[in-house]
C-alpha cells in the first residue's frame, strides 16, 4: 500500500517523547490527504498541537470544547452540504470530515453528541484515539480504562487494586447503532490503521475507528516502547484488530499464536501492583474475550 | 406586497429564519420554543426553506452544531429556552470567543427548581456575560423583524458576535398576533448573501480555529469582544435606521424605545412584553393628567449606558422591573446595572412575574405609586402572595 510522503501533521508539536496520540494524527492525514476537515475535542491532542499562534495542523482544523466534538463535526459536514447544494461553494470537491478524541472525550464526556451523530448518519469518520485515560489531565481513569490499571483516580491501593471495572466496548456500542463501519486499530500496525481510515472515508455515512496508542506518561514504560506495546496489545488478544462492515464481522489480524497477557502488563508501571494471580485472571478474561470473537 | 398572518412569536421567529435564507438549522425541543422548530421543520420538510435541519440530541450540541457550521462558512440558526439554554452555557462562550455570527430566539422561561414552564427572564440574565448580544423584544412582529436584524448585526465585520432575540414564553410564544411578512426576495436583498471574511474551514486555505490561548494573547481576544460589543451599538442604531427605510418598521434607537418620557417625573424601565401593559397604563394616566414615562431596555447587551444616562438625566422617581433575581443581593440584573449608570438617583428595583406571576394594570399602578412616595432606593417584589 503506498501512502504519500507528505506530512499534513507537522513535525512540531508539544507531545511527550513517544506520544502514540502524535502518531495517530500522522497516520490519519496521510491516509486522508488534503482535503480533509479535523474536529478534535479538548484533550492531549488539541493541547500539544495548537499553543496559539503555532499549529501543527496542515489542514483545516477546528477546537470547540471537550463533549462536541461529534456534534461540531455534524455542523461542519452539514455546512459542506448546504454550501454545495445552495451557492456552489466546495465544487466538485469531496472533503472528509474527520473528528479525533480521545477516550474521555468519546467514550465518557462526549458520548451523548457522538451517539447522535452516528444515528443521524453524518457523513463524518470519527476516530477515537484510545490511551485509556484521562492523560491531559494526569493520567484519571475513564470508562475505556482497563481492568486492575492503576490511575491517579483509581490508584492501587491496599484495599482496592487499581480500576475494578472492565473497559468500556466503544466500538462494539457503535456498531449497535448500525452504522456501515466500524473498526479497531493501533497504531503499531501502520498500515492496517491507514487501509483502515481510506476504507471509512470511502464510505458514505458514518464511520467509527477506535485505536489503541499506548502512553509513555500514562501507562509507564519509556518512550521508545510505544509501537512494541501497542504491537504486545494486539498480539495477546487484549486489544483485537477487526472491521465491521455493513454489519459484516471480520478479524483484520489474527496473531499466529496468541502471547500471554503477562508479557505487555509486565512492562507497564500501570499494572506493576498486579500479582501473578491477578494476570492469570486478565488472562482468562481476554481468553474468553477472545474465543467470542474466534481469536 | 406583504402578507399579513396571524400568528404565534415561535412562529414569526421561523419565518425570519425562513426569509434570512438560513443554511442550516440545530432543533432541540424545549416548552416553549417548539412550535418554533416545528415549523422550521415544515418549511424544511415542505421544500419552503432550503437547510440542513439537524435534529439533535441536546441543546449543547445544538449550538455545537451551529458553532461547526458557522466556522464553515454557513448562516445559521437554533432556539432553545430556560434549561436548554443553561445546558449551553459553556458553549455560549466558545460561540462568542470564535466571534461566530449565530443567532438563536430564546423563549424566555423561568429556571428549576421547582421546574416551571412559564415566563421570566433568569434564564438569558443567567447568560449576561457571555458575549452574546441580547435582544428583547416587545411583540411577535418584532421577534421576526429583530431576528432579520439580528443577522444583520452578527455579520457586521465591525461586530461579528452572536446574538441572541429573546421573547416571552407563552406571552409571545403562544399567543397569535398580525405579522406582516415581508417578501423573501427583499430580505434576502436586504441581508445579502452570508459572505464570510474571516477565518472559516477550507482545505484550499487551511487554519486552525479554536485553538489553545495562552496568557500571553487571551485577555486580548476579551478585550476584542467588548470592543466589538461596544462598536455593535452603532451597528444596531444603523441596521434599526435601515430595516426601517427598507420596511417601515423600527423600534426606538434600536437599543432603547422611549415612551413619554417628556415631561414625566416618573419613569418606568423594564424589557420584554411587560412594556405593553406598561404603556397602557401610561395612556391611561395620560388621560387623568398624570404623566409617567416609559424607557424600554431593547438591547440588554451591549447595554445602552449612554442613553440611559442622557434620556433619564431629568426623571426624579425611576422604577425599575426586573422579571429575575440575584440572589443575596436582592435586585434584579436592570436593577444593579441602572443604580451603576445613574449616580445620585432614586431608583427602586421591583421584582416581577417571576415564573409566569402575572403582571397586571394594578401592579404597575402599584409600582407608580410606591417609587412616588418612596424617599430612598428599595427593592420590592410585586405580586407575591401573603
Amino acid at each position: 500500500m503506498q501512502f504519500p510522503r507528505e506530512e499534513l501533521f507537522a513535525p512540531g508539536h508539544r507531545g511527550c517523547a513517544g506520544c502514540g496520540a502524535a502518531i495517530v494524527a500522522r497516520l490519519v492525514l496521510k491516509a486522508a490527504g488534503k482535503d480533509t476537515i479535523c474536529v478534535v475535542p479538548t484533550g492531549c491532542l488539541e493541547v500539544m498541537t495548537t499553543p496559539y499562534p503555532e499549529t501543527s495542523w496542515r489542514v483545516p482544523w477546528i477546537h470547540v470544547a471537550f463533549e462536541n466534538a461529534a456534534a461540531v463535526a455534524s455542523g461542519v459536514e452539514s455546512a459542506i452540504k448546504a454550501l454545495k447544494r445552495k451557492r456552489g461553494k466546495f465544487a466538485n470537491k469531496k472533503i472528509n470530515v474527520i473528528a479525533i478524541g480521545g477516550d474521555g472525550g468519546t467514550a465518557d464526556i462526549g458520548f451523548q453528541a457522538l451517539s447522535g451523530a452516528m444515528e443521524r448518519g453524518h457523513n463524518i469518520l470519527y476516530i477515537m484515539y484510545d490511551n485509556e485515560a484521562y492523560m491531559n489531565t494526569g493520567i484519571q481513569r475513564s470508562s475505556s480504562t482497563p481492568f486492575m490499571a492503576a490511575t491517579t483516580t483509581s490508584p492501587a491501593g491496599s484495599k482496592i487494586k487499581g480500576e475494578d471495572r472492565p473497559k468500556k466496548d466503544v466500538a462494539m456500542i457503535m456498531a449497535a447503532h448500525g452504522i456501515p463501519y466500524v473498526a479497531t486499530a493501533c497504531i503499531s500496525y501502520p498500515e492496517d490503521f491507514m487501509r483502515k481510515v481510506k476504507k471509512a472515508l470511502s464510505i458514505e455515512g458514518p464511520k467509527f475507528i477506535q485505536v489503541l496508542q499506548p502512553c509513555t506518561t500514562g501507562w509507564g514504560y519509556p518512550p521508545h516502547k510505544t509501537i512494541e506495546i501497542g504491537r504486545l496489545a494486539v498480539e495477546t488478544g487484549i486489544f483485537p484488530l477487526y472491521e465491521i462492515e455493513n454489519g459484516e464481522f471480520r478479524i483484520t489480524y489474527k496473531p499466529s499464536k496468541r502471547k500471554p497477557v503477562k508479557e505487555y502488563i509486565r512492562m507497564q508501571k500501570r499494572y506493576r501492583h498486579l500479582t501473578d494471580e491477578d494476570i492469570e485472571r486478565i488472562q482468562r478474561y481476554i481468553d474468553e474475550k477472545c474465543k467470542l470473537l474466534g481469536l | 406586497m406583504c402578507e399579513v398572518k396571524v400568528i404565534t412569536g415561535t412562529s414569526a421567529a421561523a419565518e425570519a429564519a425562513r426569509l434570512a435564507d438560513v443554511d442550516v438549522i440545530a432543533a432541540y425541543p424545549i416548552t416553549p420554543q417548539t412550535t418554533c422548530v416545528e415549523k422550521l421543520a415544515e418549511f424544511v420538510a415542505n421544500g419552503e426553506l432550503d437547510a440542513e435541519y439537524v435534529k439533535v440530541e441536546s441543546e449543547h450540541s445544538a449550538l455545537s452544531v451551529c458553532i461547526g457550521a458557522a466556522a464553515t462558512g454557513a448562516r445559521t440558526f437554533t432556539a432553545t429556552a430556560s434549561q436548554g439554554l443553561a445546558l449551553m452555557h459553556e458553549v455560549l462562550f466558545i460561540a462568542s470567543g470564535m466571534r461566530l455570527p449565530i443567532v438563536m430566539m430564546v423563549a424566555n422561561r423561568a429556571l428549576s427548581a421547582p421546574i416551571n414552564i412559564w415566563n421570566d427572564h433568569q434564564d438569558s440574565i443567567a447568560q449576561r456575560d457571555t458575549g452574546w448580544i441580547q435582544i428583547y423584544v416587545e411583540d411577535n412582529q418584532e421577534t421576526l423583524d429583530s431576528i432579520i436584524q439580528a443577522y444583520k448585526i452578527a455579520e457586521n465585520d465591525d461586530v461579528l458576535l452572536p446574538v441572541m432575540v429573546c421573547l416571552d414564553g407563552f406571552i409571545l410564544t403562544h399567543t397569535v398576533e398580525p405579522v406582516t411578512i415581508p417578501k423573501a426576495e427583499r430580505v434576502r436583498e436586504f441581508l445579502g448573501v452570508y459572505e464570510p471574511k474571516h477565518a472559516y474551514l477550507d482545505p484550499d486555505r487551511p487554519i486552525t480555529q479554536g485553538p489553545v490561548g495562552v496568557p500571553d494573547c487571551y485577555m486580548e481576544t476579551r478585550k476584542q469582544i467588548e470592543d466589538a460589543m461596544e462598536r455593535s451599538k452603532k451597528v444596531i442604531k444603523e441596521v434599526n435606521e435601515e430595516f426601517s427605510e427598507w420596511f417601515k418598521r423600527k423600534y426606538g434607537n434600536g437599543l432603547v424605545e422611549a415612551y413619554n418620557l417628556e415631561n414625566a417625573d416618573t419613569v418606568l424601565v423594564a424589557m420584554g412584553t411587560v412594556c405593553g401593559t406598561i404603556k397602557d397604563v401610561i395612556d391611561e394616566l395620560k388621560k387623568e393628567g398624570k404623566e409617567v414615562g416609559l424607557l424600554r431596555i431593547r438591547t440588554y447587551r451591549p447595554f445602552p449606558k449612554e442613553d440611559v444616562k442622557e434620556l433619564l438625566k431629568d426623571a426624579e422617581n425611576i422604577a425599575v422591573l426586573d422579571k429575575n433575581i440575584s440572589f443575596g443581593f436582592n435586585k434584579g440584573a436592570l436593577g444593579i446595572e441602572m443604580a451603576s449608570i445613574l449616580k445620585n438617583k432614586k431608583i427602586c428595583n421591583y421584582i416581577v412575574g417571576l415564573g409566569g406571576r402575572d403582571i397586571r394594570i394594578e401592579d404597575i399602578k402599584t409600582i407608580i405609586n410606591d417609587v412616588e412616595k418612596s424617599e430612598d432606593d428599595k427593592t420590592a417584589w410585586i405580586g407575591l402572595k401573603e
